[in-house]
């Protein structure tokens, strides 16, 4: 299956509605969901206020962590990464949007351990893209897709705070 | 051995003369100008078409670096380099190492440059000893070594008693008395026009009335003695005023300026470019244009290169810590040409500034195509663009801030004494 | 250069870029002086602060942005307060630091600036660190390592002569912009020996870049220096009337050798004078900001009670400072 246009692009919120059916029930009551921004960060805020339980909302922005830095500089824009809660010892799912090389993962999971040693770390994602370049695998995946490799999936927060995915050149 | 350098453009600022023509040397001196003598059977003929042929030019200012700073430059390079921009006389300033203090300094130099044959070299010598503004130097030993006039380079008096002393003792024996007006306290620590660029960049200034200063001394004592002075290196709008005022009072004073001063002001300092450091400092554009004028209308005497090579360690530091100065022999004459040409001046005005007026300032025989005169001249195309490319200069000093630019006006023949001493590679 | 004019030449083999802080592609590859660069690359780098400060309160204050790089610290100047806080924000980016003090003994052993530049970047060095006694020293290097080549190698400017101090130049700007937000409706007054100052060039540029409206500078006649409007400041001798309706106060730190000699007669007299006391201080606006680049002669150019005030934001300058220098140096390593 290959996505090309938009229209091939399941709904967002249909996907966030699954994925939150899948975690409800696996995930622990008082995990904390930290959001890698910027989509990621919408899908933690949403995920905390559908699944039951007291969940602490945390927001990384990997820029200081990635393994591109030699190619692409200092990005742009960076937000500050705010974990207010105490990391040692806590359940943490990590939350992104799309799940492509894993590499925003490996550079997400090794910023949360300068700030302690969580004692479980799971992912969810919305979608799942394959092509993965790291050994790395969602826990809970709204969704699996293959898509043409020079195409980007984007998530996008419209009027109101309706999710949409569309598509870009890589 | 007879010569001649036939068909070119004559042009002799001394008589005013500018015609087509030929140029007949023998035995080292010009025999005729104009018409070849009757029978006369040349060993070289030299086609000037399309050339200019002028008195070879004389550089009140060329620092050759010996004694004492050989790895900058040795007579070898730069009276080499004299004679590749058709600098046939030249005046070199005592800051050597030791400074030229002592008769047998004065004699070693005028001795090796002899030897050399290349361009006649006239030291000035050290108006006090070590430069040091305190002693005043035998003048009348190192005038009977050679020295044709007295200064102490870039070192100002800071006393004002020992520089009228020295204008005194001086004038007692007619030495003439070459000084760089700068006011030492004013200057001091300075390295840059005191201007925008300068509060721009923080470098610490000289500012223009460090000359104007030192002028109102150098003029009040040149009126209470009634010594003959030479203003070297005139820099500000302000120094001008002063000079033009000076000269219509009636002192005996006349000045200098340097060629690169003509040209380039304190905005060429750019981002601390070392090869625009100059002593004087380059100034503001007023005093640029200020130079400009009085070197067309005759305040300023004359104009020289101040030859300053330069090797690269030296220059290669920041701004302030670089060594100032220009490589300039070769850049006399295009430079030259160039102030002329944006002056409207005609050719027989420019080579007046580096021919007649200052061989008048050395008091040597130089700068004329006089019959019977020292055949020292310079066949050069007043047209011929070429490229400032450090590497092809003659100089050992390679630093100049017109290094990649390019110029217009290069000598194609070199003569002294009869001999062509440079033949520009065709 | 009017010899130019005459017929227009090529640009010559090795022509300088537009701007001696810019690579080819017009990025800040070195940062040299706040003179000359875009608002958008000031800025940029402000932006790119903000997330750094928050790094200094993390269990583990470092992110390793910058691993594997090594920062040399050339100081060829003592200054224990500047080549801390440099040390400190290399370190929170994970590079490897590597401390200089060149004083003027090795210099005088023979071996030039550019020398030990060649020698560093022959054990591999990524970013220098360089404070100067000598206005365009950090210039002279950049140059130098365009000429031989070394487009990877960066150049910061940790304060030059009488130049420039962009590093702190940024940080004033972010304390500013932290406590005012817009520059467009500022009145900000630099009070002190301006003629010395690469901390006031450094502010002066950066401020006017960004659109404050009114920058004045305030001192007696030996300590502005000359042509100082043509930086786009007014000048003021008489403190009180150059501090009336502020919103900003930043003290310039007065050298001790400045306070006796010809500029000044004394720092009682200084003091009496340009010392920022409550009383002088009513002038500004009420929620007027005091600023001081450090290190603070009480009782010179402060007074205590002032320094240590609840409108003294010197602290925090501190802190941005460390921020701001993982900006530049994450910014100019990347570029």
């Amino acid at each position: 299956m290959s996505a090309s246009a938009d229209a091939a692009l399941p709904d967002a919120e249909a996907l966030l509605a699954a994925l939150a059916e899948r975690m409800a029930g696996a995930v622990a009551r008082d995990a904390a969901f930290v959001g890698i921004y910027s989509g990621g960060a919408w899908l933690a805020e949403r995920l905390a206020e559908m699944l039951p339980g007291e969940h602490p909302l945390g927001f990384v922005d990997v820029a200081y962590y990635r393994d591109d830095f030699k190619r692409k500089g200092l990005k742009a824009n960076t937000k500050r990464t705010e974990l207010p809660f105490d990391v040692e010892g806590a359940s943490i799912v990590l939350v992104d949007d799309v799940l492509y090389t894993g590499r925003s993962v490996r550079a997400a999971i090794n910023e949360l351990f300068d700030f302690g040693r969580p004692d479980r770390v799971e992912l969810a994602v919305l979608v799942d893209r394959g092509g993965r370049e790291l050994p790395i695998e969602a826990t809970y995946a709204g969704a699996r897709l293959a898509v043409a490799r020079d195409l980007s999936i984007v998530l996008a927060r419209g009027e109101g705070g309706t999710l949409s995915l569309g598509v870009e050149p890589a | 051995m007879d010569l001649a350098i036939i068909d070119g453009r004559l042009i002799d600022p001394a008589t005013g003369l500018d015609r087509r023509g030929g140029l007949f040397v023998r035995d080292g001196r010009i025999a005729a100008v104009g018409e070849a003598p009757a029978g006369f059977a040349p060993a070289a003929t030299l086609d000037a078409r399309g050339l200019v042929v002028a008195p070879g030019f004389v550089d009140l200012s060329a620092r050759l670096r010996e004694p004492g700073l050989e790895y900058k430059a040795t007579l070898e390079s730069e009276l080499r380099a004299a004679v590749a921009g058709g600098v046939t006389s030249l005046a070199c300033p005592p800051d050597t190492d030791p400074p030229l203090d002592e008769p047998g300094l004065v004699q070693m130099l005028r001795h090796r440059a002899r030897l050399l044959n290349q361009a006649h070299v006239y030291p000035v010598g050290a108006l006090t000893q070590r430069l040091a503004g305190e002693a005043l130097t035998e003048m009348g030993e190192l005038a009977d070594a050679g020295c044709v006039a007295f200064s102490n380079a870039d070192h100002p008096l800071a006393d004002t008693q020992v520089l009228l002393r020295a204008l005194q003792y001086a004038q007692t024996f007619g030495h003439r008395v070459w000084l760089r007006p700068q006011d030492a306290h004013l200057a001091r620590g300075g390295v840059a026009h005191e201007g925008v660029v300068a509060t721009r960049l923080g470098l610490p200034t000289v500012p223009a009335i460090a000359e104007t200063v030192a002028l109102s001394t150098i003029f009040a004592l040149a009126r209470e003695t009634g010594s003959r002075v030479h203003v070297a290196r005139l820099s500000s709008a302000g120094g001008v005023a002063m000079l033009r005022a000076a000269k219509a009072e009636g002192l005996r004073v006349t000045a200098d300026v340097g060629v690169h001063h003509l040209h380039l002001c304190d905005v060429d300092i750019g981002w601390f470019d070392p090869q625009a450091r100059f002593v004087p400092p380059l100034r503001g554009t007023r005093d640029r244009e200020a130079l400009r004028a009085a070197l067309a209308d005759g305040t300023i005497d004359a104009v020289c290169s101040d030859h300053a090579p330069v090797d690269d360690d030296a220059k290669l530091l920041p701004f302030a810590e670089a060594e100032p100065g220009a490589t300039g022999l070769e850049l006399l004459l295009p430079l030259t040409l160039q102030w002329a040409r944006d002056a409207g001046l005609p050719l027989l005005a420019a080579l007046d500034r580096i021919t007649r007026r200052p061989a008048d300032l050395l008091g040597v025989d130089a700068g004329t195509l006089r019959v019977g005169g020292p055949a020292d001249v310079c066949v050069f195309d007043p047209d011929e663009p070429w490229r400032v490319l450090p590497p092809e200069l003659s100089s050992q000093g390679k630093n100049s801030p017109f290094a990649g630019l390019e110029v217009v006006g290069r000598a194609r023949w070199t003569i002294v004494g009869g001999h062509v001493v440079h033949a520009a590679r065709r | 250069m009017t010899a130019r004019a005459a017929t227009a030449p090529p640009p010559p083999p090795g022509a300088r870029p537009r701007h001696p802080q810019l690579n080819a592609e017009g990025k800040l590859t070195h940062l040299l002086t706040l003179e000359g660069l875009p608002a958008e690359a000031i800025e940029g780098i402000l932006d790119a602060a903000e997330p750094f400060v928050s790094i200094g309160e993390r269990e583990v204050k470092k992110v390793p942005l910058l691993r594997g790089k090594t920062i040399f610290n050339l100081f060829f100047e003592s200054s224990t307060r500047t080549r801390t806080t440099f040390e400190i924000a290399a370190k929170r980016l994970s590079a490897d630091v590597v401390n200089l003090n060149i004083g003027v003994s090795s210099t005088s052993k023979g071996e030039t600036l550019l020398d030990t530049i060649d020698n560093l970047c022959a054990m591999n060095a990524d970013v220098f660190v360089v404070r100067h006694g000598q206005s365009g020293a950090p210039h002279l290097i950049a140059r130098h390592l365009v000429a031989t080549g070394r487009h990877h190698v960066h150049v910061i400017n940790a304060g030059d002569g009488r130049h420039a101090h962009p590093s702190q130049g940024l940080l004033d700007l972010y304390t500013i912009r932290h406590y005012k937000r817009d520059f467009r409706a500022l009145s900000v007054v630099i009070v002190g020996d301006v003629l010395h100052s690469r901390v006031a060039r450094s502010l002066i540029h950066g401020l006017t870049t960004l659109g404050a409206p009114d920058v004045r500078v305030v001192g007696p006649a030996t300590l502005l220096p000359p042509f100082v409007e043509s930086l786009g400041v007014r000048p003021f001798h008489d403190m009180r009337a150059g501090l009336d309706g502020c919103d900003v106060v930043v003290m310039l730190r007065l050298q001790s050798e400045r306070m006796r000699g010809a500029l000044l007669p004394s720092s009682g007299e200084y003091f009496k004078h340009y010392g920022l006391t409550a009383e002088k201080l009513a002038r500004a606006k009420p929620d007027a900001i005091v600023m001081h680049p450090g290190p603070m002669n009480r009782g010179v150019e402060i007074d205590s009670p002032v320094a240590d005030g609840e409108r003294s934001v010197i602290l925090p300058q501190v802190t941005f400072g460390i921020a701001v220098r993982m900006a530049v140096m994450s910014t100019i390593a990347g570029n």
